[in-house]
Parts: structure tokens; C-alpha cells; sequence
């Protein structure tokens, strides 16, 4: 943070004659190993440092992003921005006045335990190692992989009235897959963080249970092998936390992001099932349904102080006992909108202006444990960890598939499925949600592949859930 | 950064390297403009000007890789360098052997050039709105230089660079009725622009007429060249490369192992001959000019990269395991003649969303979108709502394929998540006796 205070210090110096400016400063640095089949794959170390000047003049605005971060580089982004910001003037879809200003002084820096330079690489490889050796059950485990990988990021916000919000965000990403295979059959088991991120230093690693997990993941793949189809029928669900993640995402995140109610995805990303009307009214689904907007949560990814506009960060009810009451979008597009928001306008990176994204969308707990669901269910399929998502370009027509499936009947769990999907319209899908589990079964985990954008930008996402029911739900399994 | 910056800055390492060290450099560095519309406006628009480099650093039978953002002023950009160098040979110390480790160990040249000179991005934009008036257009441009490089300690030269556009956009109606066009290339006119947009202001007139709902069930198709990219891009994932063939991840595993087969029709290669990416891979081969990858309906050959072909005793023939560069073989149906070959079922013109059903049966579900239409005798009749099909290409590509168009359409991908892709398809129309709607 200490070298983009200095650049930030010496931009202000030269800061461009305008309406209202930002500078949007962005370091990463990225280390990654991976052992696969017991061999260590090539380590990579990146790193990342760019600038992305915003600026406001004559009704216009424009952006202007390099990764010259001399005083000659940021002046020359600085006139590219203002060029845009003429034509944009000009051509512009809204009066540039409407933009967000900000003058907020804040800071975040996620809370670590342990360091990621704590442990040496060699002690992270042979960890590594320990875990390939555990997932090699037998010889139909055909391909196998544990990793560790760190993100740091460090992004300063100053603007032209006054604002100066820097953070600091760190990750560590454990994870593990088996691939098992039989004839032609194939079956893959992810676990151990793969798809449980959070902020956080090398804790991570004894929180997803690197090293435990790895026989459970192997055996899981091979049984899957020789186990059923998932049948084709209409049962009741059960969506364990690792796949209610990509429920919430696809199909009330996405929905809710105001920038596609606006138009401006209906090329790339999609639009919306919902319109402004809806807001206040509207029954998105069961009374047990209940959703935040909430960047206070502690570790969950996007958690932080100001979102990178400079919007303080605060949590905010999206769904309440089943009725819609806000959307997801910064100041700019609630101005073009009328309607309330979030502080939810990011960027991918330095090179990408802010667009409205999710940021930790979460889906409240209800009351009971897993095994109270189960009890419910007398013919039914549980579902764990996404392996597949598709959804229409309104968010509406959904199919998911799961890694893994296990048959519920007269409130007790059977037998694994293997190949389990299910389909659904979001409009009315939450609807015949009948349970959601407790505080108790809440996972904090998130996604770290969203992507919408033109240009495109794939962003991480923070999701907590518990376990839920849904009823009445078309469920199938693979085959031709 | 240009070549010569490129070269002389990895010529400056490489003098710095010690003893056995070897060095590979590449370059990745794009200068451009995006402009995103909505409603025929300007919704964000800005220039970005980046330059990474990618080392890989190798001693004896160790290798460690990394990359940093560099800014183009020569002093600066050595000393980022440097330290990056100097950080992989901290790291270099702690990595075992890799006995996947490849590299091409003969000295090589090459430059290519595709397209003179980007158009001027306000002006086109300008043009297009002004061609566009009274449409809800919506999309992207995207314009400026791109250049890729590898040079080495062992005496690599490679560079390609491109100057180009690439304008991705839909014309809408009312909700999810729109028309989706395209116009990219390496040589901008303004004609050209105008003409397709007013080809789409007869689309939106098709999209006028009240939408059809339709039942999920088995219908007739021809899928437009657009459509079939859909799917071509989703068989990419996984279908082509060796690891997944020999690990059996292959949504391909049936045929490769001879249980199942496309129509004898079915042709599908890699085309670098088509010259838009780089000919070379990041450890300084030569990439063919084309790879076939299906041939008469069966599994021919895989895409393999310099570390999956050490790894399984194979020739490298890629920069990675998913193409870049995809053909599709051409049939015998002429365009012209689709609608009354269809006769009565959907022409659809683009899809959306495709994700595997299941990879062992090859079978892929996604969603219609934009221009998409309910076809009786011959005769476009209504826009359909958008429907989600769940089906295997086994059955698309295979025993429900009835014919591949005579033309083909070069499709440029519209991609900017890594910096603006230079990949592209060349691909026909294909017509299926069915296709399943499930939802």
C-alpha cells in the first residue's frame, strides 16, 4: 500500500482540471502449487500493479486504464479519459452530473492468522504431496490434484473530493479433486476449499481440512462409478450449502443486478426477469426466504469498507420473508433507475471500470439442523457441490447439475446417485422452498468466476447459505 | 510494447542469466478502446494500455514460471523484470525436478502482421449510432493493437501482432426479442457497418410479430453457423485436449474409445493456417498449420501442449489443449435453401449458456437466444420464446444430423476476459432431424 500512497500522492499534484476525477490504484500478487499424480507442477508468481483513471467533465465521463504508473503514463491515461469523456458528451446514454462522488476515508485489511510466508515452500509441497498420496485410492483414480494458492490485493480509491479509501484483501485457496473412472464411466470429486473460498492466510488450510478431506473426496469419486443414475422424476430437493451457492447466484443475484434491469448486459450477460415494478411487492418466493446484501461479514470474499466507487459498504435486505425490496447497483445506476441499491459497483481489476456486481449475496438462516430437513422429505434427492449451471438470458429457465446425489426416502438418507441435475423456473422455484437450516448450517463460501461485463470482467462473489428444501422439483440423472 | 522493446528487453536478461540458466520471456501487450452502448448510446467507454510479461525460468530439469504487468519505459520495466527474475531463482531452489519439462531447443524466428491500422474508435462509434438511429442497439466495440511475443536464452524470435475492430451487438424489441449482429475484421468500413445494421432493422421487423410458445419435445432445426459455436466452444472444453483424452475427462471418452461416432460428415480441425493467433507456443514451437481433430465422424487426433506431450510421449502441435483457431468441415446444403429443407421447426440462430448435462454421453444443455424462429412450410412465421434443449452431440453432430450448409461463417470471438482474444471459427450451419426442448 506503501507505493500507491506515493503514486496516488504524486497524481494529486498533477490532478486533471474536471468536473470530479478518480484514481483507482491496483497491486496483486498471485503464488500458486499444485502437486498432480504425485509430480509438482510449475510454480507460477505473478504479479499485477496498473492504474484506472475516471473523469468526469461537461456531462461526460470517460475512463482511462494502463499499467504506466509514472507520472507520464497516468497523464497520458488521464487525456485518454477526458477524449472519452468529450465524445461521451456527446453520445452519452445519461448526463455524467449523476455520477457518484465520494469523499470517504476509510481502510480494510483482511484479519490473518497465520502468514502465507509462515510455512516454506518446501514444507507447502511436501503437504501437497501427503494429500496426492491420499487421494490415489486405487488405480481407477485416473487423475488427481491438491493446490494452494495466495491472492493478495491492495487497491487505493482517491478522488477529486477528497476521498481516500484503500484495502486490503487476502485469500489463500486450498483444494483437492479425484478423477475416478471405470469403462466410461467418469466421476469427479472436488473438496477440501475447491469451491469453499473465503479471505483469510494459510488457516484456510486446517479450516477445509486439506489433508482429512483427501480419502473422503477419492472414495466419493469411486462410488459415484458404480452407483445409480439419479432418477428422472419430480421429488423433493435438499441443496447442501456447496451447490445453494449457485442457486443464489444464478437465480437471485444475477436477477437483481440493476445494471441488467437497466439494459445496458441485454448483449453479453442477459437481462432480467425483474423490472422496477416489482420492487416492494413482489412475491420472489416462500415466507421462509430471506436475503441480504451483506459486506460485514466476517472473511466471506467481498467483505470490505467501501465498495471501488467509494460507496461505504453496508448490509441491506434484498428479500424480506419472501417479498423483493431492493436491487443490487451502485449510486450511478440507482440515480438512472430510481430506485434504492447497494454498494456493490466493482471492477475486475485496474484495467476495468466498475459495473454493478454481487458482492456477498447471502440467504439467511432459518431453524433446525440438516437432519430435521431430511426428516421432512419422504421421496427425495439431496444435492452436493456444482458441477454444471445454465440459466436463460432474463435468469428464469435454470438446469444445475451436482457432483453428487444421494437418495432421501421416508425422512432417512439411502444410496448415492450418480449424474444429478434438476431444472426450474427462478420466478417460481423459490416459491416451494420449505426448509432452510439454522445458524448452525450456515457455510460462508462464494464464487470465484463471475463473469459479465463488456468489456468482460470475471470477479469473485461471496455467498453464505444453509441447507435448504424445496418441493416438487424435475431432478434427473446422465445418459444419452 | 512493440517487437523491438519486447526483444531488447529480453535480450537484457538473458545477459544477466548464470551458469546453466534458461530463459523464456513472453509478452502479452494490447492497447485499446471499448465502448459499450445501451439504447443506442454510450453507456462506458475508455482506453486501456497494458504489457505483461511471462518468464520461465529453467535449470537443469527445474523450471519455475511468473509474470508482472510492465509499463513500456525501458529502465523501469528492466528492474521489474529483474526482480521477477530474481524471485523465481529464490523459488527455483525449492522445486524438485519436473520430468514434464519441454522446451524447444532449437533457435527460431518469426513476425507476422495482421490488418495496418485500427480504425479511429470515436469515429466509428459516431457512424454506427448515427446508422443506428431510432434502434435499441446494444453491445460492444472493441478496437486497437494486440501484440504476442517469445523470445529466449536459447535464441527464440517470435512475434505476431494485430491491428483490428470487433463491433458485438443486438437490436431489441421488447424483453428478450432481439436480433444479434457482428461486424469484426482488420479493415474497417463504414459501409459494411451500415448495411448490417439494416439488415437488422428487417430482423426486428420478423421480431414484431407475436412470439410462439412452444412445448418442451424433439423438434426439427437447423441451427445457424453462430448457434453451433455455441456448442463448438463448449466441446472445446475438455474435447481436444490430450490430458483429458488420457484421463479419461474427455467429453469425447465414447468415441475416442470407438463406442460412439459423429455423421461420416463430420470434419473437425484446427486451423492456425488461418493465421489470426500466434504460430507459436510459449516454449518456442512452431505450432502446424493445421491439426485435424475429427475426421469422418471419428476421433482422429488431440490438441497437445509442450507439457501434456512430454508428459504422454506426443508431438507438440498446440499452445494449449483448447483450440483457437476451430473448423468445421462444410456439407452440401446451400443457405439459401435451409428454410424449405427445414420445412416446419425452428431455425435458431443463436444459443446461449451451453453447460454439460453429462460429459459421458457428450450431452449439453443452454438456452435459444435472439433471432430464433418457428418455421412452417418453408416460411419464417413467429419469433419463439426462448427454450432450454438438453441433448447429446452424438445425436446433434450424429445420427440426427441431416446436413452441413455449403458456406461457412468466420466467427471472431468477441472474448476480453484475459485482454481481447484473437480466436476465432470457421464454421457452417447444420440441420438435425431433432433436437430436444426440455424446458
Amino acid at each position: 500500500m506503501e507505493r500507491l500512497s506515493e503514486i496516488a500522492d504524486r497524481f494529486l499534484t498533477q490532478a486533471p482540471a474536471c468536473d470530479y476525477w478518480t484514481l483507482r490504484l491496483v497491486e496483486e500478487d498471485f503464488d500458486h502449487l499444485e502437486v498432480r499424480q504425485g509430480v509438482v507442477e510449475p510454480s507460477r508468481l505473478a504479479s499485477v500493479l496498473g492504474a484506472m483513471v475516471t473523469l468526469v467533465k461537461g456531462g461526460g465521463i470517460g475512463y482511462g486504464a494502463t499499467s504506466d504508473i509514472s507520472p507520464a503514463g497516468l497523464r497520458a491515461a488521464t487525456r485518454r479519459a477526458a477524449d472519452w469523456a468529450e465524445v461521451h458528451s456527446r453520445l452519452g446514454l445519461f448526463d455524467a452530473d449523476i455520477f457518484p462522488r465520494s469523499s470517504t476515508r476509510a481502510d480494510y485489511r483482511t484479519p490473518i492468522q497465520e502468514a502465507w510466508v509462515s510455512m516454506s515452500v518446501s514444507d507447502k509441497l511436501d503437504l501437497l504431496q501427503a494429500a496426492n498420496r491420499a487421494l490415489r485410492l486405487d488405480e481407477r483414480i485416473v487423475d488427481w490434484s491438491a493446490w494452494l494458492s495466495r491472492r493478495r490485493v491492495a487497491q487505493l480509491l482517491v478522488t477529486g473530493d477528497g476521498g481516500r479509501v484503500s484495502q486490503v484483501w487476502d485469500f489463500v485457496h486450498p483444494g483437492l479433486v479425484a478423477v475416478a473412472n471405470a469403462g466410461s464411466q467418469t466421476q469427479r470429486r472436488h473438496g477440501a476449499g475447491a469451491d469453499w473460498a473465503q479471505q483469510g492466510g494459510l488457516e484456510r488450510v486446517a479450516a477445509v481440512r486439506l489433508l482429512e478431506e483427501a480419502p473422503r473426496v477419492a472414495s466419493e469419486a469411486l462410488t459415484l462409478l458404480d452407483s445409480p443414475e439419479c432418477p428422472q422424476d419430480i421429488r423433493d430437493l435438499i441443496l447442501l450449502p456447496s451447490q445453494m451457492v449457485l442457486q443464489v447466484h444464478e437465480s437471485i443475484g444475477h436477477p437483481l443486478e440493476l445494471d441488467r434491469i437497466l439494459g445496458d448486459e441485454r448483449n453479453y450477460a442477459g437481462t432480467s426477469f425483474v423490472t422496477p415494478g416489482m420492487f416492494g411487492r413482489y412475491r420472489y418466493g416462500s415466507e421462509l426466504l430471506n436475503v441480504t446484501f451483506d459486506p460485514t461479514v466476517p472473511l466471506e470474499l467481498v467483505s470490505g469498507v467501501t465498495d471501488d466507487e467509494g460507496t461505504p459498504a453496508r448490509r441491506e435486505y434484498l428479500i424480506r420473508d419472501g417479498i423483493l425490496e431492493r436491487p443490487l447497483g451502485g449510486p450511478l445506476s440507482q440515480a438512472r433507475a430510481g430506485l434504492p441499491g447497494t454498494a456493490s459497483t466493482r471492477a475486475s481489476g485496474w484495467d476495468r471500470p466498475p459495473i454493478d456486481r454481487m458482492g456477498n449475496i447471502n440467504l439467511e438462516p432459518g431453524e433446525g439442523n440438516l437432519a430435521d430437513l431430511i426428516a421432512q422429505v419422504e421421496r427425495g434427492v439431496l444435492m452436493d457441490t456444482n458441477r454444471s449451471w445454465s440459466i436463460d438470458d432474463s435468469r428464469n429457465k435454470f438446469q444445475f447439475g451436482c457432483e453428487l446425489g444421494r437418495l432421501i426416502e421416508d425422512g432417512e438418507l439411502r444410496g448415492l446417485v450418480r449424474n444429478p441435475g434438476y431444472r426450474g423456473i427462478s420466478a417460481t422455484f423459490w416459491r416451494s422452498l420449505h426448509g432452510v437450516g439454522g445458524l448452525e448450517t450456515l457455510e460462508v463460501r462464494g464464487v470465484r468466476n463471475c463473469g459479465k461485463g463488456e468489456p468482460n470482467q470475471s470477479v469473485y462473489v461471496g455467498h453464505a447459505a444453509p441447507p435448504c428444501l424445496f418441493r416438487d422439483v424435475s431432478v434427473f440423472g446422465g445418459g444419452e | 510494447m512493440n517487437a523491438d522493446a519486447f526483444f531488447t528487453l529480453a535480450d537484457r536478461l538473458n545477459a544477466r542469466l548464470t551458469g546453466a540458466e534458461v530463459l523464456f520471456c513472453g509478452m502479452s501487450s494490447e492497447v485499446s478502446d471499448f465502448v459499450r452502448l445501451n439504447r443506442n448510446r454510450i453507456r462506458q467507454a475508455g482506453h486501456v494500455h497494458s504489457a505483461a510479461l511471462a518468464l520461465t525460468l529453467i535449470e537443469g530439469t527445474r523450471q519455475v514460471e511468473g509474470s508482472c504487468d510492465l509499463s513500456g519505459e525501458p529502465s523501469h520495466d528492466l528492474t521489474r523484470a529483474q526482480q521477477l527474475l530474481s524471485s523465481l531463482r529464490g523459488r527455483l531452489r525449492h522445486v524438485p525436478a519436473d520430468p514434464y519439462l519441454d522446451y524447444c531447443r532449437e533457435p527460431d524466428e518469426s513476425w507476422r502482421r495482421c490488418g495496418d491500422r485500427a480504425p479511429d474508435p470515436a469515429e466509428a462509434i459516431g457512424s454506427l449510432v448515427q446508422a443506428a438511429a431510432g434502434m435499441d442497439l446494444v453491445g460492444i466495440w472493441a478496437s486497437g493493437d494486440i501484440g504476442e511475443g517469445v523470445a529466449s536464452s536459447v535464441g527464440h524470435r517470435h512475434w505476431h501482432e494485430s491491428a483490428s475492430f470487433n463491433l458485438d451487438w443486438s437490436c431489441h424489441l421488447e424483453a428478450d426479442k432481439a436480433v444479434k449482429g457482428a461486424y469484426s475484421g482488420f479493415q474497417w468500413n463504414p459501409e459494411v457497418m451500415r448495411q448490417r445494421v439494416e439488415a437488422m432493422r428487417e430482423g426486428i421487423g420478423l421480431m414484431a410479430r407475436p412470439a410462439r410458445t412452444i412445448e418442451p419435445g424433439r423438434y426439427r432445426a437447423y441451427l445457424a453457423p453462430s448457434a453451433l459455436n455455441e456448442l463448438m466452444d463448449l466441446l472445446s472444453w475438455g474435447g481436444f485436449d490430450l490430458k483429458s483424452h488420457r484421463t479419461s475427462q474427455t467429453p469425447l471418452l465414447r468415441m475416442a474409445r470407438g463406442e460412439r461416432a459423429f455423421a461420416p460428415g463430420v470434419g473437425i480441425h484446427e486451423e492456425h493456417e488461418r493465421g489470426l493467433v500466434a504460430g507459436f507456443t510459449p516454449e518456442g514451437f512452431r505450432i502446424p498449420p493445421r491439426v485435424t481433430l475429427v475426421e469422418g465422424g471419428g476421433f482422429s487426433g488431440c490438441l497437445v501442449d509442450a507439457r501434456a506431450g512430454k508428459e504422454y510421449g506426443e508431438v507438440v502441435n498446440a499452445a494449449s489443449g483448447s483450440p483457437s483457431s476451430l473448423g468445421l468441415d462444410n456439407g452440401t446444403l446451400e443457405t439459401g435453401n435451409v428454410l424449405g429443407l427445414l420445412d416446419t421447426g425452428l431455425w435458431i440462430g443463436n444459443l446461449w449458456y451451453c453447460n454439460w448435462s453429462d460429459p459421458n454421453d457428450c450431452r449439453v444443455t443452454g438456452m435459444t437466444r435472439f433471432g430464433t424462429y418457428w418455421v412452417e412450410r418453408g416460411e419464417i412465421v413467429s419469433p419463439v420464446r426462448v427454450m432450454r434443449f438438453d441433448d447429446s452431440l452424438y445425436h446433434l453432430l450424429g445420427d440426427r444430423l441431416e446436413g452441413l450448409t455449403r458456406e461457412r461463417e468466420l466467427i471472431l470471438s468477441a472474448q476480453t476476459y484475459e485482454g481481447r482474444s484473437t480466436d476465432s471459427a470457421l464454421l457452417p450451419g447444420i440441420l438435425v432431424s431433432g433436437i430436444d426442448l426440455t424446458l
